[in-house]
């Protein structure tokens, strides 16, 4: 299908570190069923580090690529690096989106984001709250477009 | 590729039938002329498209002055509206009747036209997608220009009782639009009998070719041009002939009239065994009415997955289908007919569209039904929202 890259395709159909970590140290959950992408994201963490990474998501072909593409990115990588995956990275490292599908992209840096606060707050770390902006409804859907 | 295809699309569009090409080809080269023309060349070209509107014309049961050849539904649509839309206003009503579930043809003009000063009244459908004559008659108004509802619903293939709300309409002296484009050639359309005042057909839906419809507007009501140029199409619409196209739409609503008994009972046939196979899969839903229903329509709900991954898996296995999720159509919002059904959100994204021809098989059927349950089960293996489901977080809603 021509709507999606062949790398998103392959995502997509192979989707890396698709499932559950019942052990998970960090786990977070993003977006709402109504609007049509939900995604979940379970960490592993050792010293600062995720060693393993696994997702769940409902939704569209994007949102399932983009889980997929952003767990590849930020496995064995520190957790001060996986806080710097934006979109837009996972979204090039997908060979490009559709622009209206951008939206779903987003939703994975959020779930790392959100996984990683789950971290924290379960273990009584603290950390820069900035890092961590509340999102309503609305701005779950804001993306970056260029 | 090599690998089959089964399409089951047919509602977005269709494959011309041998009979459609074979009407179209002689006017690409050998009759090539321009109707206006006064040439021999021309002059052959003129009667054939005669020709083509009489048989058009005889099939919808209506004079050949009262079909009007169009480049398609969306432009019959916004046309018979707008035209209606300008007359009522002429005579100060300004008020239009219609349902939540029209095409987008349908609803983005009325929108447009609130802008202009009218007022538009949305009937709500029922959870089966239906309205009753009397809704349609409750809501007229001294000031009511225009009654426009469709035939049969796009995506969820309910038939709607039409010649009841014609006759609701021509008691009150309101004219009544329908948005044909599912029905002809697939459900007996009689505009006669049906008191239909301006119907639209579009011919790439009953395998002619694409960008070429009709209006059918009853003599006595008049119709405005929005297209301005030469005298084509009796002055209502300026534009060289698309002979070839209107050839084709006739030969090929021609070849589905003749063969409709015959192609509906396969069609039901195929779909009512899709519809069984596929509601055994856990937590699915039909949607729209069962028995008021196109024959080739099915459309089913899958709770706890998202209609483009199960498009795109589909697809992967040469199954070309459609969905009424917000991912296919572009916004963040699922489709606005299955909404009106009262499906939540949800729900709604997990849409699944088959819509038939008589070209499918009971091979097509059987490949459906050995595929989709298992990419329903993998998308919902690997689901969050279903896992909160099954685990009683939340309840099922189907
Ligand atoms: C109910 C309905 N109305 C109008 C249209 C538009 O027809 P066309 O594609 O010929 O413009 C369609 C087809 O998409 C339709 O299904
Ligand atoms: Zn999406």
């Amino acid at each position: 299908m021509a709507l999606y890259s062949e790398k998103v395709m392959d995502h997509f159909t192979n989707p890396r570190n698709v499932g559950k970590i019942e052990d998970a140290d960090g786990i977070g959950e993003v977006g709402n069923a109504k609007c049509g992408d939900i995604m979940k994201m379970y960490l592993k963490i050792e010293n600062d580090v995720i060693t393993d990474v696994k997702f769940n998501t409902f939704g569209c072909g994007s949102a399932i690529a983009s889980s997929s593409m952003a767990t590849e990115l930020i496995k064995g990588k520190p957790l001060s690096e996986a806080l710097t995956l934006t979109n837009k990275a996972v979204a090039e490292a997908l060979d490009g989106l559709p622009a209206h599908k951008l939206h779903c992209s987003v939703l994975a840096e959020e779930a790392i984001r959100a996984a990683i606060k789950d971290y924290y707050d379960k273990n009584g770390i603290a950390y820069d709250k900035s890092q961590f902006p509340e999102h309503d409804a609305e701005e779950e859907h804001s993306f970056t477009e260029d | 590729m090599n690998k089959k295809i089964v399409y089951v699309d047919n509602a977005a569009t269709t494959a011309m039938s041998d009979v459609a090409v074979k009407a179209m080809l002689p006017y690409l080269q050998n009759f090539y002329g321009n109707p206006s023309s006064l040439h021999t060349i021309g002059q052959i070209a003129k009667e054939e498209l005669d020709k083509a509107r009489k048989k058009i014309a005889e099939l919808l049961n209506c004079e050949e002055r009262e079909v009007y050849f169009t480049s398609g539904g969306s432009e019959s649509d916004n046309q018979a509206i707008r035209s209606a839309a300008l007359h009522g206003a002429k005579k100060g009503k300004k008020h239009i009747i219609t349902t939540v579930f029209e095409h987008h043809a349908v609803l983005h003009t009325l929108k447009k036209l609130q802008t202009e000063g009218f007022e538009v009244t949305y009937l709500p459908v029922d959870c089966n997608g239906l309205i009753k004559a009397e809704d349609v008659a409750k809501a007229i108004r001294k000031d009511t220009a225009l009654v426009t509802v469709m035939f049969a619903n796009n995506e969820v293939g309910t038939v709607l009782p039409v010649a009841e709300i014609g006759e609701v309409c021509r008691k009150n002296g309101v004219v009544f639009h329908t948005d044909a484009v599912q029905a002809v050639g697939h459900i007996p359309v009689d505009v006669k009998a049906q008191n239909i005042d301006m119907l639209s057909l579009s011919a790439h839906k009953f395998h002619g070719p694409k960008g070429v419809g009709a209006i059918y507007c009853r003599k006595q009501i008049p119709l405005y041009t929005f297209v301005e140029g030469g005298a084509q199409e009796r002055g209502k619409r300026a534009g060289t002939e698309n002979l070839a196209g209107a050839a084709a739409m006739a030969a090929a609503l021609e070849d589905a009239c003749l063969n409709m008994r015959k192609n509906a009972e396969k069609e039901r046939n195929l779909r009512d065994r899709l519809i069984e196979g596929l509601l055994k899969i856990p937590h699915s839903k039909l949607n729209g009415d069962f028995k008021n229903r196109l024959p080739n329509n099915v459309n089913i709900c899958f709770e706890g997955i998202e209609g483009e991954s199960l498009l795109l898996l589909l697809d992967a296995k040469g199954i070309c289908a459609s969905s009424g999720s917000a991912c296919t159509s572009g916004s963040l919002d699922p489709s606005h007919v299955l909404l009106a059904l009262g499906l939540p959100h949800e729900v709604a994204h997990g849409s699944l569209r088959l819509s038939l021809s008589e070209y499918n098989t009971e091979e097509d059927v059987e490949i459906i039904l050995r595929e989709t349950p298992e990419i329903v089960e993998y998308l919902r293996s690997i689901s969050p929202v279903w896992e909160s489901l099954e685990k009683g977080e939340k309840p099922h809603l189907i």
